[in-house]
């Protein structure tokens, strides 16, 4: 695997993957995506720059434990659920606001907040998972 | 649903629910939501530098009690005004999915949360085995939202997303230690427990087929006038996964296999919280559900419920090791309740309610106090320990009281659930199976009694020459000190001081699973809080 075009094309390949994941996970209201399928493409890009760089310059790159990110996600997403109650509606109600930006308006949703807590939760756990079997493989 | 304002009002108000929520209605999701969402801060927070294992086990207590906090109220709630729903995410019943507290439910959580912080206090007390950032109570707070949920959810399928949710959290704690004995222990429970779901998710499956519908309050109207169903393929499937869950006879051979190799606050809670999850389901869905299909199950049932409790009296009676004693003692405890199920009487699904909100505390006493004895004694091996009456007069007490409860002697909190099985057996003319009842607790008793003489009242007996031993965990229980810290003493105290209160006052508790038994018997009121106005 650790070939010389490998080495040079996977840093290229982890960044397009993980603007695409994130590309991936807002479209997903309305079209195919969403959270589980964006975290998996993030997950695999941080498993490619493992293998290409070594998975101790991956953990330095992500600064924070892969399982912390997934903790900080599920607690998102708990988040996004408890907000209708400052509202008076039940749990886990999509709430919307429009956002006025300068050229167009953005609808932003409790619901957009939970599936980014699913993004960061699928990307945390399977990052992790990848990391400790490369991390194996290299002993 | 940006277009909302698109669709007619009176159409949005058959499919949601628009009126407000009062805020206490929030107590119905609180006892997951809170565990959940702290867990993961928790688990978040464990990797700080200078957080540390302290940091997280005084905010785990925190969380916990707070849980504990919303189980209290809810539970009085759900006493003062009967069930209530709340439907996630304002979608309607039996599309969207509802949580729904009645009485049993409400219950059963509210003793899950006590039993979680008293194991969490415990474990501020106990060495740790692994890595200072990971101790167990992240996982203490995952396992217990997973529990809850599946206590109060009203949906079947979202049942089972809850035990995956507790399945997961539990192999992370089985897991977290070193030892090659505990990965073992990890994998016999994994495997069969995967196995377990797997067939809870088919039959899950065959139900949605069926009925097309997967709302518990919604299948209770519908199902027992459907024709044409194969309810008794789908009870036996229900029946054969929760028995797997529940440890109930031929299935139930991981339990001892697994439950002794972990820390002694991770066993107790296993004990105390996960084979009740799976009686408990077999009372929402086979005794609530399915009544009729039950009833042609029953003498099944009765069969796997007496083999259930004598294979635990002998288990007892043969079992050397002290850690895996307790197991036995739980496995017969989980067949006691099963002929709670099968009497299909109202006495025999209130002795069942009684049997396992009592177990609870029993199980987290007995393992923890067990685990204790076996690290005072420096072996858990029955035969080479000895002498801890003289040393520790009170905690042995103590564990007299606890082993009088198991066995199901007055008046102790085992004695009056197991009064009422076997009052309800002898009811329907069903004598061996108030036989099996008495026989088992006649094994407990014999088999307690040789224990406690052995490693309680027999003098003590010098150390085994070092380095015989095969065990890894031996040479680590011997080198800790030799006294009973605050931490290890208070749960024992609250959780052995909860049973003999259960024991000496059973009314309260009689009267409360005499009233949940009764809602499952006749879910009327459960059916008309997820669905107002509707007639079962």
């Amino acid at each position: 695997m650790n070939t010389l075009i490998f080495r040079t094309i996977a840093p290229f390949l982890a960044a397009l993957m993980l603007v695409f994941s994130v590309f991936v996970l807002l479209r997903g209201h309305n079209e195919p995506g969403g959270g589980f399928i964006g975290g998996l493409i993030a997950a695999s890009a941080f498993a490619i720059q493992g293998l290409a760089q070594g998975v101790s310059a991956v953990r330095r790159a992500l600064k924070m434990d892969p399982l912390g990110i997934a903790a900080i996600g599920l607690l998102l997403s708990a988040l996004a659920g408890f907000l209708p109650f400052l509202g008076a509606m039940p749990f886990m109600t999509g709430l919307w606001i429009d956002l006025n930006l300068v050229a167009d308006t953005v609808p932003v949703s409790s619901v957009m907040l939970f599936d980014i807590g699913v993004y960061l939760v699928v990307a945390g756990t399977v990052t992790a998972i990848a990391l400790a079997l490369e991390e194996k493989e290299t002993d | 649903m940006a277009s909302t304002a698109a669709v007619s009002p009176a159409l949005l108000e058959q499919a949601m629910s628009i009126a407000p929520v009062p805020p206490e209605h929030w107590l119905i999701v609180a006892p997951v939501l809170v565990p959940l969402a702290g867990g993961a801060a928790l688990i978040a927070l464990r990797h700080r530098p200078g957080a540390g294992r302290a940091l997280v086990g005084r905010l785990s207590i925190l969380l916990l009690a707070l849980t504990l906090a919303a189980n209290i109220g809810l539970f009085l709630m759900v006493v003062e005004k009967g069930a209530l729903t709340m439907v996630m995410g304002r979608w309607l019943p039996p599309f969207g999915i509802a949580f729904t507290a009645d009485r049993l439910g409400a219950a059963f959580s509210l003793s899950a949360a006590a039993i979680a912080l008293l194991a969490a206090i415990f474990t501020r007390g106990e060495a740790g085995t692994g890595a200072p950032a990971y101790g167990p109570e992240p996982f203490h707070l995952l396992l217990l939202a997973g529990v809850s949920g599946a206590f109060l959810t009203g949906d079947i399928f979202n049942l089972y997303v809850w035990f995956e949710v507790l399945l997961i959290a539990s192999f992370g704690l089985l897991a977290l230690g070193p030892d090659r004995a505990e990965l073992d222990g990890a994998l016999k429970y994994g495997f069969l427990n995967l196995a377990g779901t797997t067939l809870f998710l088919v039959a899950v499956g065959l139900v949605y087929g069926v009925t097309g519908t997967l709302n518990m309050a919604d299948l209770a109207m519908r199902l027992p006038a459907m024709e044409g169903v194969p309810a008794v393929t789908l009870a036996a499937l229900f029946l054969f996964a929760f028995s797997m869950k529940a440890a109930a006879f031929p299935v139930q051979f991981w339990l001892p296999a697994a439950y002794h190799t972990p820390r002694a606050s991770t066993a107790a809670l296993f004990a105390a919280l996960l084979t009740k999850v799976g009686v408990y389901a077999m009372l929402r869905v086979l005794v609530m559900l399915m009544p009729a299909p039950l009833e042609e199950l029953s003498l099944l049932i009765a069969a796997i419920a007496a083999a259930t409790m004598l294979f635990g009296g002998l288990g007892v009676l043969a079992e050397r090791d002290l850690r895996r004693l307790p197991g036995f003692v739980l496995i017969s405890g989980i067949g006691t309740m099963l002929a709670g199920i099968a009497l299909h009487s109202p006495g025999g699904a209130t002795g069942a309610i009684f049997y396992g909100l009592q177990s609870m505390a029993l199980m987290l006493a007995l393992y923890l106090a067990l685990f204790e004895a076996a690290r005072l004694a420096g072996t858990p091996d029955l035969m080479k320990g000895g002498g801890l009456y003289a040393r520790h007069p009170l905690f042995s007490g103590l564990v007299l009281a606890l082993f009088f409860a198991a066995a199901g002697l007055p008046p102790f909190s085992g004695f009056w659930p197991k009064a009422l099985i076997v009052k309800a057996a002898l009811d329907i003319g069903a004598w061996w199976l108030a036989g099996a009842v008495l026989l088992s607790g006649f094994f407990l008793t014999v088999g307690l009694a040789r224990a406690y003489m052995l490693a309680f009242w027999h003098p003590q007996r010098p150390p085994a020459p070092v380095g015989r031993g095969p065990q890894t965990g031996q040479a680590a229980l011997s080198a800790r000190p030799q006294k009973l810290a605050l931490t290890t003493i208070l749960p024992l105290a609250v959780a052995a001081l909860a049973v003999i209160g259960f024991g000496l006052f059973p009314e309260r508790l009689l009267q409360l699973s005499g009233d949940a038994a009764s809602g499952l018997a006749d879910p009327a009121a459960y059916v008309g809080s997820v669905f107002p106005g509707a007639k079962p």
